[in-house]
């Protein structure tokens, strides 16, 4: 705990960052199983994330998208299966968990933010305890991260005094500012007017541009096909239909997606 | 989404004809029910002070109990005793605070492998909690001395101390405990997510949260304790309490009690005003509005 575990990663070109080709995908998921006791959330889920992709869970309320989140961050222990990040099992248990958790980027549903600290406060505290980043770069990293999701003026408010959409902007620039390999985003839209959609897309969009990867869940079809490279349509804890926007939300091969995209469309 | 909406000029605004006639109503409503709680007061303290003042025994209990003379000449004695209580209590308190939050955690910990601490935090509390306070002093008073244990001094002054602080912990570790599993468990995978720590998220995120919302039952305890630091007397380590048994011994007039219940809530009575205004400086509430 007081020795650093590493240094701040550093930041990289969108073609580096992409990596190499050769050793293509970032995350991967192959068979994995979840229980919440007699419950099983996940079963035989493999996914891949190749560094630079969006990849987009869609599916019904309770089909287990939050929880595959959770596994992959390591916030929970998966029953089967193996996860792979940046080429390790990171379901090994002998694998530190902070340090691959300090290598991704999470933002809950929930957002989660800290109401004891200021928004600065909780946008910094990773950089300054994991990161071992002094407190005066930190600070200023911090603003930049505020400054880019435009809420630089609300750096010493505290998070319980503002709007849901800002929260959510706080919660991304906190999951963002120490340049994760990935980004884990669950329900980044669920609490936004349909104009700021449009800015959390475009902010997506961006860092898509910069070459960051993300693995994220919607409920907005519309962004899903906009922001996703690869969507996955999750029923039950099981993956049963993924491919390209086009096809999965456009030409569906399977019943449920069908049932799913028709129910969605008409409410 | 204020932060889009460009500022109205403020200049422009002046009350409506309605919003005047509101603030005034208000205003005569709350002028009003200040006018009739002040009246009521009065006169409820008024009565009860008429009819001590005019029961028969009055002259007496005054003279034993409120005799301006035995005050006077009694109050360096017990402000002396009364600065060991404070002593005692501000030494006890560190020392308790201390201790409870070590238990409090360590009753917190999950998993195996913590299970023996665990057993042990839980049989420390449910033992202290089920002793009387008084018993807890008398055994550790009198039986602490005759262990002569090396190292430890023998005077009833330290092991009193030490009777408080382990009857005090076991309820404050209560407190702490409660606090800690107040905190959201959402707030401990915000922290781990981050890549902090086991230890670094209860350190800056849960504790931080929990200490808030325990302040007020915690002063709670602290004036409690300055109560009961009086106790200890009964090991013959003269304090207020056992200062003004000893003025009292003097005449039978029990003044100096009276005296010594004054000094006692002297000190309460600010500290408690204290916590109330830090916990709402510290405090974050949510959108509570005049409700
Ligand atoms: N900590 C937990 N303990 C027990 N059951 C859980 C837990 N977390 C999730 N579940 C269960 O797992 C299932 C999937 O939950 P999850 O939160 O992953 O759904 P979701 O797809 O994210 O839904 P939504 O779109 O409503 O957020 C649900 O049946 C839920 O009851
Ligand atoms: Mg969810």
């Amino acid at each position: 705990m007081s020795t650093p575990r590493h240094s701040p990663p550093p930041l990289r070109s969108p073609e580096q960052r992409r990596g190499d080709p050769a050793t293509s995908e970032l995350l991967s998921l192959k068979s994995v199983r979840k229980c919440f006791g007699d419950n099983v959330v996940l079963r035989d889920v493999d996914l891949t994330v190749e560094p630079g992709q969006c990849v987009v869970l869609i599916g019904a309320s309770g089909s287990g998208k939050s929880t595959l989140l959770r596994c992959v961050n390591l916030l929970e222990v998966v029953d089967d299966g193996v996860i792979t990040f940046d080429g390790r099992d990171i379901t090994d248990p002998r694998v530190d968990g902070d340090d691959v958790r300090s290598r991704m980027g999470m933002v809950f549903q929930a957002y989660n933010l800290f109401p004891h600290l200021d928004v600065i406060g909780n946008v910094t505290l990773a950089l300054r305890l994991v990161h071992d980043v002094p407190a005066d770069e930190a600070r200023a990293r911090g603003l930049a991260m505020l400054e880019r999701v435009g809420l630089a003026e609300k750096a010493k408010a505290r998070p319980d005094d503002l709007s849901g959409g800002q929260q959510q902007r706080v919660a991304i620039a906190r999951a963002l500012v120490a340049n994760p390999r990935l980004m884990l985003l669950d329900e980044v839209t669920s609490a936004l007017d349909p104009e700021l959609v449009g800015e959390v897309l475009d902010l997506l969009t961006e860092l898509k541009g910069e070459g960051v990867t993300m693995l994220l869940n919607t409920h907005e079809m519309g962004f899903a096909r906009d922001v996703a490279d690869r969507v996955c349509f999750l029923h039950d804890g099981h993956i049963h239909e993924q491919g390209s926007p086009e096809q999965v939300l456009g030409d569906p091969q399977q019943e449920r997606t069908r049932t799913f995209l028709s129910r969605i469309r008409a409410s | 989404m204020t932060d889009r909406v460009a500022a109205e000029p403020q200049e422009a605004w002046r009350p409506s004809s309605v919003q005047l006639e509101r603030d005034e109503w208000r205003r005569r409503r709350t002028i009003r029910s200040a006018a009739i709680a002040a009246g009521s007061t009065l006169f409820l303290l008024g009565a009860i002070g008429g009819a001590v003042v005019s029961s028969p025994g009055w002259d007496r209990v005054r003279e034993t109990y409120f005799s301006w003379d035995k005050a006077v000449s009694s109050f360096p004695a017990v402000l002396d005793g009364l600065w060991l209580n404070i002593r005692v209590m501000v030494v006890c308190w560190i020392l308790i605070l201390l201790l409870s939050l070590t238990v409090a955690v360590v009753r917190t910990l999950r998993g195996p492998v913590a299970f023996p601490l665990r057993l042990l935090g839980t049989a420390y509390v449910d033992v202290f909690r089920g002793l009387p306070l008084l018993l807890v002093i008398f055994l550790l008073g009198f039986g602490g001395p005759a262990l002569s244990l090396q190292g430890l001094p023998t005077s009833p002054l330290f092991w009193g101390g030490a009777a408080l602080v382990l009857s005090y912990s076991a309820y404050v570790a209560e407190v702490f405990r409660a606090g800690i599993e107040s905190v959201h468990p959402s707030q401990r995978l915000a922290g781990r997510s981050l890549g902090l720590s086991y230890g670094q998220t209860l350190r800056h995120v849960v504790l931080p949260q929990a200490w808030r919302r325990v302040i007020p039952p915690l002063m709670n305890d602290l004036v409690s304790l300055q109560k009961d630091s009086g106790l200890i007397a009964v090991l013959g380590v003269t304090d207020a309490i056992r200062k003004a048994q000893i003025e009292t011994a003097l005449d039978f007039n029990y003044t100096p009690y009276v005296v010594a219940g004054v000094l006692f809530c002297c000190l309460t009575i600010p500290m408690a005003r204290l916590t109330d205004r830090y916990a709402r400086k510290k405090g974050y509430h949510g959108a509570g509005g005049h409700l």
